[in-house]
């Protein structure tokens, strides 16, 4: 029952994003074809326009692009002449996803381990060694870092590729320049979670059995501390991949958010639309996974909303 | 016979930012085998510092002097390693709050198990076994069933059942309860406390029980140790300290319960006063300046213990033969 009705807010969400959208981009002053406009002849013109249906009143244009999206069909792109927005998204997508996810995986390992050390050692040097590069992390842009890193890793010290996209060395500058801002929130997030528990009354009773720190810490510690950290990987997925747009830009990656961004340069409009939709599909449905992993994580909280039948 | 506790001039304090808070400062007393032990005494006295002395549960640079001897052994200054042999085994707790002292995320049945296997060479399924036989022990019913269930699933009075269960997991000669029924509902208390009654009689342990209620004393304990601000006041038989009271303090504590026989419930008559600066406690009587009876030495020295009889000591300047008589005290209060 409880799916059931997440699955319906899900596409309720999806459909309200998809109209927004469509309304907004349409209100925006600007045509895609105005570079061109003297150029063309107004003949040729109409028959562009009609082909992507722009001749059409808006309420029609609407009614259209939502029956295609329906079957999944995104439509053509202006822009480029031989894929459509289907294409581009798949082509462009596993690039991002492998850069979002590897970034993901590095912001919370490394966000956790840092924020779980600087707890146990509250207060001391290395706590505020670990707090004070969280601070940078988060202070220092993803577009000052990148640069930074190209330099020193790729420029001087030649160890990994400066730039574009193939092997997986050309993965891991972009994806650390992506996770450090996130990496570090969780470390302080991590920390203060961590402290907290520490201090619950069921660390007492577990010190009272006379269990080891080691045992404490990781059975007791960790898996509490960790549960709200988890409801941070939804919109940290959403940051990390919307945050590609700049990374992909600077690596010169093939990726979904440099389409993305070129697409509103050029007022490509199926583009636009379809690129959105499809980001806040994904985002939807990630909070879906997170949402049910928390309740499988957490045993206070139980899938079925209807309790004692 | 040498008691099974015996705690010496223990000494606790705390840096703050306030300063140096002297939770615990000159605290001595024993328990025997078998026995049934009451502390009381009102907030902030150092009940529950000197009880998680006992248990190790206090950083040692916080141990500023004492000793702590279980068994006849000292354990003040175990290693951390061998400290974690007793607790749990030797010596197991209950805390006051049932509700936050069970991990949320873990099974009931676990949390039991857990201690057992760290304590005993068992496998998984024989501690598994040993727990469900607790849980039925406490009084749970279906222990099966409720063995993979989690604490939220657990009503409070359940729960303090469970947290009792993971104290006496490993059959401890000694159980030290802090207020084990205060967070509970007066019907669940009586409850609980009939059950760690049972309990004692059955496995033989100690009990240190730390409680605000004086009536639960006298259901429960053989002996009381009154604290007020960081030291005993106070030792003796239940009998001892509440027909024959030698300090001011108790005499004030027992007034403050109200009189059974009383027809309609008097409103409890709490000690004027605040407790003493622990910060820097004063180097007399602490109980001076609330004490109606304080005389000039009481200001200057702190009183030592005086023998009234066999265990039963007060720390008041009264007691010295040189003192004026003091007339009968809880009377007023239960006129
Ligand atoms: N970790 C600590 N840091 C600083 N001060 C502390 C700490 N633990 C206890 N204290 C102080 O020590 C004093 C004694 O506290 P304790 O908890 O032993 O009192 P108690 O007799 O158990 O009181 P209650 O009946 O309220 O439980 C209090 O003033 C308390 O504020
Ligand atoms: S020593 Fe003096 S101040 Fe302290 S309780 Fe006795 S009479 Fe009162
Ligand atoms: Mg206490």
């Amino acid at each position: 029952m409880y799916i059931v009705k997440r699955l319906l807010t899900m596409i309720v969400t999806i459909w309200l994003i998809a109209t927004l959208t469509f309304i907004i981009m349409k209100s925006i002053p600007g045509d895609p074809f105005a570079s061109d406009a003297n150029v063309l002849p107004e003949e040729v013109l109409q028959n562009i326009r009609a082909k992507y249906n722009l001749d059409k009143p808006l309420p029609v244009q609407y009614v259209l692009y939502m029956k295609n999206l329906l079957t999944f069909d995104l439509g053509p792109s202006i822009q480029s002449e031989t894929r459509d927005v289907n294409t581009l998204i798949a082509d462009g997508f596993p690039v991002s996803a492998v850069l979002g996810l590897q970034s993901l995986v590095i912001a919370l390992l490394f966000g956790i381990l840092l924020g779980i050390i600087a707890a146990l050692n509250h207060n001391r040097l290395l706590d505020r060694l670990a707090m004070f590069l969280a601070i940078i992390g988060i202070s220092v842009p993803s577009f000052i870092l990148a640069p930074l890193l190209i330099k020193y890793f790729a420029v001087e010290w030649k160890l990994l590729p400066v730039a574009s996209w193939g092997t997986w060395a050309h993965s891991i500058l972009p994806s650390i320049a992506l996770a450090t801002t996130p990496m570090a929130v969780i470390a302080r997030f991590m920390r203060s979670s961590m402290l907290e528990v520490m201090q619950q009354n069921y660390i007492k009773t577990a010190e009272a059995k006379g269990l080891s720190p080691a045992t404490i810490v990781i059975k007791h510690g960790i898996r509490n501390a960790i549960l709200p950290v988890i409801t941070f990987i939804g919109p940290l997925f959403a940051v990390l991949i919307t945050g590609t747009f700049v990374i992909e830009k600077i690596f010169a990656i093939p990726g979904l958010g440099k389409y993305f961004v070129d697409s509103i340069f050029n007022r490509d409009y199926p583009v636009i639309l379809g690129t959105t939709v499809f980001f806040s599909t994904i985002l939807v449905i990630t909070l879906f996974l997170v949402d049910i992993s928390y309740r499988l994580i957490d045993p206070r909280i139980k899938l079925t909303s209807n309790k004692g039948d | 016979m040498s008691h099974l506790l015996e705690v010496e001039h223990l000494k606790v304090t705390f840096p703050t930012y306030g300063g140096e808070v002297q939770a615990v400062r000159d605290v001595s007393f024993y328990v025997d085998q078998g026995e049934v032990v009451a502390i009381v005494g009102e907030s902030g006295s150092g009940k529950t510092v000197t009880v998680q002395t006992i248990m190790g549960l206090i950083p040692a640079k916080n141990i500023k002097d004492g000793n702590v001897r279980f068994n006849g052994k000292e354990i003040l200054h175990l290693s951390k390693k061998e400290m974690r042999k007793l607790k749990g085994s030797e010596i197991g707790m209950v805390f006051q709050d049932p509700m936050t002292s069970l991990n949320p995320t873990m099974k009931i049945g676990k949390q039991i198990a857990e201690g057992i296997r760290k304590h005993q060479k068992l496998s998984k399924a024989e501690a598994k076994q040993k727990a469900i036989e607790l849980l039925r022990l406490v009084g749970i019913p279906n222990a099966e069933e409720r063995y993979h269930q989690y604490p939220h699933e657990f009503s409070g009075g359940m729960r303090q059942r469970v947290v009792i269960a993971i104290a006496l997991a490993c059959n401890p000669k000694l159980l030290i309860a802090d207020e084990p029924t205060t967070a509970l509902d007066v019907t669940i208390q009586a409850q609980i406390l009939d059950l760690m009654k049972e309990l004692q009689k059955k496995m033989g342990m100690s009990i240190i029980l730390i409680t605000h209620d004086l009536g639960v004393v006298a259901e429960m304990a053989q002996r009381v140790i009154v604290m007020y601000g960081g030291t005993v006041v106070e030792t003796g038989t239940v009998f001892d300290i509440f027909e024959n009271p030698k300090h001011p303090y108790t005499w004030g504590l027992l007034r403050s319960i109200p009189n059974l026989h009383d027809k309609e419930k008097k409103r409890l008559v709490p000690i004027e006063g605040s407790p003493p600066d622990l910060f820097s406690p004063p180097k007399g009587c602490p109980f001076a300046p609330r004490c109606p009876y304080a005389m000039e030495i009481c200001v200057e020295k702190n009183p030592t213990p005086f023998h009234i009889s066999n265990g039963h000591t007060a720390n008041c300047w009264l007691n010295d033969p040189r003192a004026p008589k003091v007339e009968a005290f809880i009377a007023e209060g239960r006129e």
